[in-house]
């Protein structure tokens, strides 16, 4: 198991573990809703399946927000 | 020079009495230059305060006519004003509350053929506005005139924030681009709860005159979210990004770009 941190959350997931992997395991419902982190870098899409998770990693789930009016 | 009038003085005693503002600070809010776009639910409270603050001209910008399911949260509009153009609206409560404003009115869609020449009439440029669009248009707008602006976007029970200045991290630099339209829930669509657009805009509003006093860190290079339903907020660090389309070491974007609206099916909700 390894401790990463997920939206400022702590947590312990098994490794290997892509970043689309752990997207899914998040239940992130619409992921062309959202924008990633790792480690505070902008995580384009077209390499979210391609990106490892190591120990310590910390990603952020930026989600879109259009409203306003 | 400071010419306040006795009665100015009077009305901004609260803001005079701040240390970190004081008669000079009031006088920097006064020479202040400000565009909302949107008279809608951030543009509504960002307007109010702003006009009470003593912000000494407000652009705002909005081609829509107020509707009865806009009074759920745009407290700027009122019963009476169902059916008004929303800049009329808005500028009658903003001089009502303070006839020292300068307000200027622009009823129409912010797009890439007249975002520039608004904008560079202001110092500061608030988004509060409902797509993606014109979020990615205030953002491209405002990095090309070396404008700085505040993001706002609200959902359900969140909202998010933060404030570009020039050198920091944008939007693109953090959404890239806008998600693909049919994937968007618009609030006309998703629902929102009013009181959350009075929290987003007078953080806004806050950072409006934070930036003309100086006073405090802006929300730059952070985007501020909350979450109504836990009362929870975060500040997640955000980076300007080189390779950034717009603001990056080789920017790729060289003009303004009007993506496509998601289409607002409000109607379908209607009672037939």
């Amino acid at each position: 198991m390894a401790k990463i941190i997920v939206n400022g959350e702590a947590k312990e997931v098994q490794l290997p573990l892509t970043l689309s992997e752990l997207i899914k395991q998040n239940n992130v419902s619409q992921p062309e809703m959202v924008s990633v982190q790792v480690n505070e870098d902008f995580v384009d899409r077209t390499e979210w399946p391609d990106i490892q998770i190591k120990e310590g990693d910390a990603v952020d789930f930026l989600y879109f927000m259009g409203g306003g009016m | 020079m400071f010419d306040f009038t006795e009665e100015q003085i009077q009305r901004y005693s609260r803001h005079i009495l701040l240390q970190d503002v004081g008669v000079e600070g009031q006088e920097k809010i006064q020479n202040a230059k400000v565009l909302v776009v949107g008279a809608g639910g951030l543009g509504a409270p960002v307007s109010l305060y702003l006009a009470a603050a003593g912000i000494g001209r407000i652009g705002i910008v909005d081609a829509d006519v107020v509707d009865l399911s806009n009074l759920q949260r745009q407290v700027i509009h009122f019963t009476k004003d169902v059916g008004v153009p929303k800049v009329e609206s808005a500028k009658e409560k903003i001089l009502a509350i303070n006839p020292d404003v300068k307000v200027d009115t622009y009823r129409e869609f912010l797009y890439s053929a007249n975002a520039l020449d608004i904008i560079k009439e202001y110092d500061f440029v608030v988004d509060g506005t409902d797509n993606f669009p014109v979020k990615f248009l205030i953002n491209d707008a405002c990095v090309m005139a070396g404008k700085p602006f505040s993001h706002g976007g609200i959902l359900r029970f969140n909202g998010q924030t933060f404030t570009h200045l020039p050198g920091t991290a944008c939007y693109r630099c953090f959404f890239k681009e806008p998600p693909p339209a049919g994937a968007v829930p618009t609030c006309s669509q998703a629902g929102v709860l009013g009181a959350i657009a009075g929290m987003l805009g007078t953080i806004q509003a806050a950072e409006v005159l934070k930036y003309f006093t100086g006073v405090g860190q802006l929300l730059t290079n952070r985007l501020l979210i909350f979450d109504a339903k836990t009362m929870q907020f975060r500040t997640i660090p955000v980076k300007h990004r080189p390779t950034c389309e717009i603001c990056g070491e080789h920017p790729t974007i060289d003009h303004l770009i009007d993506y496509e609206q998601p289409t607002c099916e409000l109607k379908k909700h209607k009672k037939s």
